[in-house]
């Protein structure tokens, strides 16, 4: 039993000895130790703080992303370059009210779906026109999925859609240019040639911070099935999903096409007649980005790393000369090799990873510092768990690569030629 | 004038051996130049013995002192410590047989400046096997043999010569050792302090301890039981003290006579 814990109690306590020595090592010489291990405060320093921007900045950017929704697939048709649909004529495409039927119970990942008709269309009331609003055809789930809510009014119900009624939604902004009162509802306004009942006001397009308005605020919303029954079967006519989370988006979209592939009557071999578009995809193109900056960033500062463990291992060599009587007096009493080895090893790891909490603790502050800079845009800067342990392990891996060489000369030095050293 | 290499002169046939040295040698190589530091030295050396080692410089006692000392190996013939063979120790085992077997005191004493005399003293128990945990009384009680307990906590620069001397005694014996090898203990300190130095040697000796010294002072050797003078690499006459006075005083009646 001895024996068998023989060798790592011997590990062991070689490696407490080590700490023990090196500790007294580094608190006898503060300012030096302090000095040498300056390089590798900047270095992690600079490392966590640079990393903490670029995840702050990205963070930012989601956030912006989230308000267009993350979790919106747009689904519509498109004719394929090849394969026995290439040159099919446009009806053969387009899409028809009938193929989302069961969607919902077909794509489990799919939090909701509407089907949407477009159309431009002049509005009048009274004497005053609009010459061009942009008019949808909707369905009552459009509002949870555009995060738009009716502010007055009502929503469209399943009555609406039903019979068909000819009643209608619009914007804040078309109500102002229409010059009608505040509470508009119960009103009848002119939809190109038909008139409809305003049953409520849907609350103002979010104008994205980073991507401005995109399309005309002068809306009109009208019920799908109305919509499809006035403009008929040549209307421009596509879809709108959500997923559950964003998370799931790949799985939705694979659901969909599968759905759509069978509803379509897609053989095998034939291409997809219709297309998905995920805000995702241009995410996933950002975050290429965000990716090959913290690369190159890395780099950078892996460069004051390196600068850092050159000085670590200048000063251990100055270390192993200067104290060379004494490593002869150490081995003459009875230190083997790889005591002195790992002493001095683990005299160079134990600064390297002290610059290191210092350099982690710097980089707070800088981080802190920075989500405080007014309009940059970063003020949901902070260090990934991932990026301090990263910053850590190398700065480990320096005192052990550049501690290296140093420790090796001292352990091999000769105890006669070490004591006779002046 | 005939090499006289007589018999161990303290026979004490009773007591263990230490230290057998048979037909060692130790060649340096300088250049395409071999030089023969030590050409074949037979030696026994018994518990409790006290042996001063003599001799001009280049005579080879250094190298003597390091080969006892398992800080240079020889290059061939046999030293047995304690009754094992060292000659084929890897650097690891011959540390640990320093560790355990054997206590240097320096000339000039290597203590370390920024620690006190207890640190210098527990430094190798630090290494060795089973003395870490009880290093710090073990320490104590060894400088409080040596003449030091109120001086625990001092460091180097605050002792004086004698008191640092003192030091490094405690630290060469805190583990045991079965040898005590002193490098010219007294060089560094004057003949008041030597004498002081050379009575805890004597203690140490009338304790039981088993004490090689070198020296080139005839003071320092005249302590001692056993003297060894070395020429050449060889030795040169290995006599009791006493014996060793008689034949120097008869030496130099001799060469007294021839010089007129």
């Amino acid at each position: 039993m001895k024996a068998i814990l023989g060798i790592p109690m011997a590990f062991l306590k070689l490696f407490y000895q080590s700490i023990y020595l090196a500790l007294g090592q580094i608190w006898a010489n503060k300012a030096r130790s302090i000095l040498t291990t300056t390089g590798i405060v900047i270095g992690v320093a600079s490392v966590t703080s640079v990393i903490a921007a670029l995840t702050g900045l990205k963070a930012n950017v989601l956030s912006n992303f989230e308000s267009l929704g993350t979790n919106k697939i747009f689904i519509s048709p498109h004719r394929p370059r090849e394969g026995r649909f290439k040159s099919a004529s446009w009806r053969l495409i387009r899409f028809r009210p009938e193929i989302f039927e069961g969607l919902k119970e077909r794509c489990p990942s799919i939090d909701d779906h509407t089907l949407m008709a477009e159309g431009s269309e002049a509005v009048h009331y009274g004497v005053e026109s609009i010459d061009s609003a942009r008019v949808y055809g909707i369905n009552p789930s459009w509002h949870r999925i555009e995060n738009r809510s009716v502010v007055m009014g009502r929503p469209f119900t399943l009555m609406d859609e039903e019979n068909g009624w000819q009643v209608c939604l619009i914007t804040p902004k078309v109500r102002d240019e229409l010059r009608m009162d505040r509470n508009c509802i119960g009103k009848r306004i002119v939809v190109g040639q038909r008139s409809f009942t305003i049953v409520g006001v849907v609350e103002q397009r979010v104008e994205s911070s980073m991507f401005g308005g995109m399309g005309s605020s002068q809306e009109v919303f009208i019920p799908f099935p109305t919509a499809w029954k006035l403009w008929g079967p040549w209307t421009w006519m596509y879809a709108i999903a959500s997923c559950r989370k964003p998370e799931l988006s790949a799985e939705a979209q694979a659901e969909l096409r599968f759905f759509l592939r069978q509803t379509r009557r897609l053989g095998p071999g034939d291409p997809d007649t219709f297309r998905l578009e995920v805000i995702e995809e241009y995410l996933k193109q950002f975050n290429t980005v965000a990716k090959t900056t913290t690369a190159i960033a890395g780099g950078v500062v892996g460069i004051s790393l390196l600068v850092g463990g050159i000085g670590i291992m200048n000063i251990m060599l100055v270390s192993v000369s200067e104290r060379t009587r004494e490593i002869g007096l150490r081995k003459a009493v009875g230190a083997r090799p790889a005591a002195i080895l790992f002493q001095f090893l683990v005299e160079s790891v134990v600064l390297c990873l002290f610059g290191g909490l210092i350099g982690a603790g710097c980089g707070q502050l800088l981080t802190e510092l920075i989500a405080k800079i007014p309009g940059a845009a970063l003020d949901k800067a902070y260090i990934p768990l991932w990026a301090l342990g990263l910053s850590f392990g190398f700065a480990a891996a320096t005192g052990v690569f550049f501690g290296m060489f140093p420790a090796i000369k001292a352990a091999r030095l000769d105890p006669i030629e070490a004591l006779r050293h002046e | 004038m005939s090499t006289t290499s007589n018999a161990p002169a303290t026979p004490t046939p009773h007591s263990r051996i230490v230290i057998r040295l048979d037909n060692v040698t130790r060649v340096y190589k300088v250049g395409v130049e071999r030089i023969h530091a030590l050409d074949g030295v037979t030696l026994e050396l018994r518990q409790n013995e006290y042996v001063a080692v003599m001799g001009p410089s280049g005579s080879g006692k250094s190298t003597l002192m390091n080969l006892l000392g398992c800080l240079d190996r020889c290059t061939s013939g046999v030293y047995e410590l304690d009754g094992y063979d060292t000659t084929r120790l890897g650097a690891g085992g011959l540390a640990h047989i320093r560790n355990t077997r054997i206590g240097f005191v320096f000339q000039s004493f290597e203590l370390m400046g920024r620690s006190s005399a207890l640190k210098n003293v527990e430094m190798p128990l630090i290494y060795s096997r089973d003395g870490w945990w009880s290093r710090h009384k073990r320490a104590r009680q060894m400088l409080e043999r040596v003449g030091l307990a109120d001086r625990v906590k001092h460091r180097p620069n605050q002792l004086s010569g004698g008191e640092k001397q003192r030091v490094a005694i405690a630290r060469a014996l805190v583990c045991n050792p079965s040898i005590l090898l002193a490098d010219e203990p007294t060089g560094n300190l004057d003949s008041k302090t030597s004498e002081d130095i050379l009575r805890l040697f004597d203690q140490l000796h009338a304790e039981g301890q088993t004490i090689v010294l070198v020296t080139h002072e005839e003071s320092v050797a005249r302590h001692a039981k056993r003297v060894i003078r070395m020429m050449d690499g060889r030795i040169f006459t290995d006599l009791s003290s006493e014996e060793d006075q008689a034949q120097r005083a008869a030496m130099a009646e001799h060469f007294g006579e021839v010089l007129k």
